[in-house]
């Protein structure tokens, strides 16, 4: 009987180890198909335009299953890194190549080219039940870095405005600190949300936050304002107005190659623009570029 | 025999090395933790992380102030404690003293599911159920506050409190409670004033264990205390947004380039959360040996 209980053991132990075992192999096997026997490329970057690639990429693989597509995050200025240390074929970003990067780039005889991939508009939102409709860039700013802190000095109730942002990880967060806080911080007592999600949640149900939010993730639960980006217009957050380029909130998403892009990376970004592929971009919920 | 003598041996040296495995697996850690939280001072002087009171990782200059995310870390900490050792303590001392065997054998694994509920859902339920209800009750700018955070804690806290003072207290030899009714104390009495001091070292250390839980608390902090990386006041800064510790490495884990300052202040500031913890288990084990010399010298 004490034989027996400890020979179970024993074959216990084994399995367990005989599971580990092939599940390595089977990585192992998985990672030199990745590699070896496939022709395949890089995309690497943008946090913004991951989603995006990932699903161009996904729906390209599915018709040539002879190609591999990679596609890793990082951050904009990750990925253009990458892409001038010539180590990926393509570097996604949500905003266009720096002249410093641009200046190293060349030192690396590599020569950046820009191709828009699709517009991407960030909603600034509230409650529904706040009857503030819209805010100039000014009054944005003075929100967030701490010199505006009730909604009554912006036209609306006697309430607490609860600034809401990102954390600094958030490719949005940067954009909006570049666009709106122009060399100011953000004001310290902001609450910062992990995701996009929890920003609406948080404004869904509470009276006097703001918060700014990809405009795929406007919903009716929240309340898109008009901005005004300084022409002394208010323009509504609404797809038309993004796509004209009126939206002062709007920003391209690129797609930076070496030059002219050549065999797949050609095919690639061929695909992302075709109709197809443009359709992917909608689906994800960024705009497509108008042609 | 021999046979036998040498299938021990074996089995000795494998178990012997498992353990070495994950003592070794300890020192690594430790090892590239410090490593790289060290690096950020060739950089970045340590008093002023130390001493910063801002937290600004990604402006320029950078501003890597532990204060705030130290505070904030405390004070969640401090109320989870105050709000789930007390109801922690009543519940062990009804479950080994008043409930009836029957009543104990359902209420203990039932306490125990509490403690394996993934701490993603612990957050969820904050962020859903709790938040909205603690602005509407209390009138605040926002719910995503120390409050929620310590409240969700201390319900994660409970299942260790409870079953470890809960342990402590049915170990207290039958004699002294015997002896105290026996005079004439009433049950409440031989409770407050025999049972529960006796046990107190047991329902120290369960009330530590309970503090490293709570201060090494990630997913749900993060999701229901607003983040905002602000020195709080006490105790009114239990109703205002804060941001611990943990909260800020899982947020910006995600995007720091590595081999950056910030990268390293991260590291920074998971060294000073593992030596935290770190002291906080010497101290409840230091407590729980001391239990355990009482009770020899009770019986």
């Amino acid at each position: 009987m004490f034989k027996r209980t400890r020979l179970h053991k024993i074959l216990i132990l084994m399995t367990v180890f005989l599971v580990i075992g092939f599940t390595f192999a089977g990585i192992g096997c998985v990672d030199k198909e990745g590699t070896t026997s496939k022709e395949g490329i890089i995309v690497k970057g943008s946090d913004t335009v991951l989603p995006l690639s990932q699903a161009e990429a996904e729906e390209f693989m599915l018709k040539h299953a002879d190609k591999s597509i990679t596609v890793i995050g990082g951050g904009s200025g990750v990925g253009i890194a990458a892409m001038i240390d010539g180590e990926v074929e393509i570097a996604m970003a949500s905003r266009s190549m720096k002249d410093s990067e641009i200046e190293k780039a060349k030192q690396n005889g590599i020569d950046p080219l820009e191709t828009t991939i699709g517009w991407d508009g960030i909603a600034v939102v509230v409650n529904p039940e706040n009857p503030v409709n819209q805010l100039t860039f000014t009054q944005l700013k003075a929100i967030y870095d701490g010199n505006i802190s009730n909604w009554k000095d912006v036209g609306g109730d006697d309430r607490k405005i609860t600034v809401i942002s990102r954390d600094s990880s958030s490719g949005t967060y940067e954009y909006f600190k570049e666009e709106i806080l122009v060399g100011s911080e953000y004001r310290q007592d902001a609450l910062v949300q992990p995701a996009t999600g929890a920003i609406v949640q948080e404004i869904a149900q509470n009276r006097g936050a703001i918060g700014y939010i990809g405009y795929a993730y406007v919903d009716n639960s929240v309340k898109a304002l008009a901005l005004d980006g300084g022409e002394g217009v208010f323009v509504p957050a609404t797809q038309e107005k993004i796509l004209s380029g009126e939206y002062p909130l709007a920003r391209q998403l690129f797609y930076y190659t070496n030059g002219e892009p050549q065999g797949l990376t050609k095919e690639f970004i061929d695909y992302v623009m075709s109709a197809e592929g443009q359709s992917i971009v909608s689906e994800v919920g960024y705009f497509p570029v108008v042609q | 025999m021999k046979k036998g003598l040498y299938r021990e041996k074996a089995i000795e040296s494998l178990l012997y090395l498992s353990g070495v495995t994950a003592v070794v697996i300890l020192f690594l850690i430790c090892i590239f933790l410090f490593k790289d939280g060290i690096a950020l001072f060739q950089k970045y002087p340590l008093i002023e992380f130390l001493t910063g009171t801002r937290w600004y990782p990604t402006s320029q200059p950078h501003q890597f102030g532990l204060l705030p995310l130290l505070f904030g870390s405390m004070i969640v900490t401090f109320g989870a404690i105050v709000l789930s050792v007390p109801l922690g303590i009543a519940v062990a001392i009804y479950i080994s003293e008043l409930a009836g065997a029957k009543e104990a054998d359902v209420l203990k694994p039932l306490i125990e599911i509490l403690a394996g509920i993934p701490s993603v859902v612990y957050g969820f339920f904050g962020l859903v159920v709790l938040v909205p209800l603690l602005q509407n009750m209390l009138d605040l700018p926002t719910g995503q506050n120390a409050l929620a955070g310590s409240i969700m804690l201390g319900i994660m806290a409970l299942p260790t409190i409870i079953s470890i003072s809960e342990d402590a207290i049915s170990s207290v030899p039958r004699a002294i409670k015997e002896g105290s009714l026996a005079l004439g104390s009433t049950e409440w009495q031989t409770i407050y004033k025999v049972t529960v001091p006796a046990a107190l070292s047991g329902i120290s250390a369960a009330a530590m264990l309970g503090i490293g839980r709570a201060i090494g608390e990630t997913m749900t902090v993060m999701m229901v205390t607003g983040n905002t990386a602000v020195i709080p006041g006490f105790p009114d800064g239990l109703f205002a947004p804060v941001r611990t510790m943990t909260a800020t490495i899982a947020l910006e884990m995600g995007e720091v380039p590595q081999g950056s300052e910030h990268f390293y202040a991260l590291f920074a500031i998971g060294s000073i959360l593992f030596i935290t913890t770190f002291i906080t288990n010497i101290i409840a084990e230091y407590i729980k040996r001391k239990y355990r010399f009482n009770l020899g010298a009770g019986q």
